[in-house]
């Protein structure tokens, strides 16, 4: 009951939010006509819809790092944060119901980039909704990532970190806007060993139904969410014990 | 019957010591005040009776709870109105009392008991769909301290609760502490020296850590030997008088 009550407010907190709405949803729609426009009169393999719809996703994902963040940054500086802290609610409580609601809207997320990825001339099959179900580890990866970072940082720090840095990171080291092969070197080598490069190539894998492949990408991102997820949640714990 | 028995409680931050060795005790249904000038330890106090903050040395009893050992107990019967509203920005009013509710675990049906009680209580129904950034200091403080008591606390700790009100929004909020005395233990904190005489059953001045003197507003004028509150006040604080 208290875990619900929790979850449903974080749930309310981030959809009422009108930036959130414009960042998660309207920015990832805005590349995926921008940058099919450009394949349109430019046509370059990369930007092609089979590859950019499922990189769309990923990207997408990154910014519920930043509501994440953002969130619980704002309520550890808030009066109602002391005042969650003094009633019956338990670590596990806060970590369930900052993580849990925003799983759906991750996914919400993805099937919204996939479905406007149709109008943009994506084929349908059901592949595409399998996709979307194999975005779980990633999504749990970028709210991991933050969960530890609106513990550890205020809300500013978070607006520049997670608003502006993780995007960005996200970005260059996943392989949506250019090429790894064309970079190469040590670039390539630090995306092999990040985890957004290989939640791209998961779910490009699995739209071209290429199952081998997507399981060693699977492996990756999986491996991040465990860690990621115990690290934030320890360090979440560790955080509130000192509160 | 003593629901707060405090016991050399002291908190340290670094060289500070923000409570030196408070020892104090609360009957049950009493209104008792926290008095003293910025810095004075009043808030710190706050922090630990309510498990925000962990004693460096001491102890307190809350509701026959130790706040050290058997902090997840104690907060089962407290409840806090912190210094700054404290409640989710982008929920109505309803929407926050229900969140509370849940926290505390009530079924549906309690929920809406509760929530019919103290919306009647704090005469809340006309601003049940307001969002907290649509209500004024006044109307957001009377949200804060309605969220504190639908647990039905047996302690309620308000800090300063009428910070920053208008005349008429703190009237108002005086009338609603008032109604809780003799039901509710309530510990307050203010800088209102007719805040905490009209309201308070006994006030604790504190300076610098250290309780300077406990009684009853009428006590503490005779202790200072002086016919105004606030006038007692200051020349307690002041050291004219201890």
């Amino acid at each position: 009951m208290r875990t619900i009550a929790f979850s449903k407010r974080t749930a309310l907190e981030v959809l009422r939010d009108p930036l959130n709405i414009v960042f998660g949803l309207g920015f990832p729609i805005v590349l995926l006509i921008l940058l099919s426009a450009i394949q349109a009169n430019v046509p370059v393999e990369l930007f092609a819809i089979e590859s950019l719809a499922p990189g769309m996703t990923v990207f997408g994902l990154s910014f519920i790092t930043l509501f994440s963040a953002t969130l619980i940054s704002k309520d550890s500086e808030s009066a109602l944060f002391a005042r969650l802290m003094t009633t019956p609610l338990t670590a596990s409580d806060f970590i369930i119901g900052y993580t849990v609601p925003l799983l759906p809207l991750a996914l919400a997320q993805s099937a919204v980039c996939y479905a406007f990825s149709l109008v943009l001339n994506l084929k349908f099959d059901v592949w595409i909704l399998i996709a979307i179900l194999f975005n779980i580890p990633t999504a749990i990866v970028f709210i991991s990532i933050g969960l530890l970072c609106g513990s550890v940082l205020n809300s500013k720090q978070v607006g520049g970190i997670c608003g502006a840095l993780l995007t960005n990171l996200t970005a260059w080291f996943s392989g949506i806007w250019f090429d790894l092969e064309l970079v190469g070197g040590a670039f390539k080598k630090i995306a092999e060993l990040l985890p957004f490069y290989h939640a791209v190539e998961l779910q490009r894998a699995v739209v071209s139904q290429n199952l081998e492949l997507a399981g060693e990408h699977l492996i990756w991102v999986c491996g991040y969410a465990v860690v990621l997820l115990c690290l934030a949640i320890a360090v979440f714990v560790a955080r509130k014990r000192r509160a | 019957m003593e629901i707060i028995k405090i016991n050399g409680l002291t908190k340290k931050y670094k060289d500070v010591v923000a409570v030196n060795g408070l020892s104090l005790s609360v009957q049950k249904g009493e209104l008792f005040s926290l008095l003293g000038v910025n810095g004075a330890g009043k808030t710190t106090t706050i922090k630990m009776l309510t498990c925000l903050a962990k004693p460096t040395e001491g102890d307190a009893i809350v509701c026959s709870k130790s706040i050290i050992n058997e902090a997840d107990d104690v907060k089962k019967h407290i409840a806090v109105s912190p210094q700054e509203t404290a409640v989710a920005p982008n929920l109505s009013v309803e929407e926050n009392l229900r969140f509370i509710c849940g926290i505390h675990g009530f079924t549906k049906d309690v929920s809406n008991e509760r929530i019919a009680q103290i919306t009647q209580r704090l005469s809340l129904s006309g601003i049940m769909k307001k969002k907290e950034g649509k209500l004024s200091g006044g109307w957001q403080r009377r949200l804060s301290i309605a969220m504190a008591l639908l647990s039905d606390p047996e302690v309620l700790f308000l800090d300063e609760p009428t910070l920053g009100l208008d005349v008429i929004a703190r009237s108002e909020l005086w009338d609603v502490i008032s109604e809780l005395k003799g039901k509710t233990t309530v510990i307050l904190t203010t800088h209102y020296m007719e805040e905490a005489e009209r309201l308070s059953d006994r006030v604790g001045i504190m300076k610098d850590g250290h309780l300077l003197c406990v009684g009853t507003p009428d006590e503490i004028k005779a202790f200072a030997g002086k016919d105004d509150f606030e006038d007692a006040f200051i020349s307690i604080v002041k050291g004219e008088r201890a």
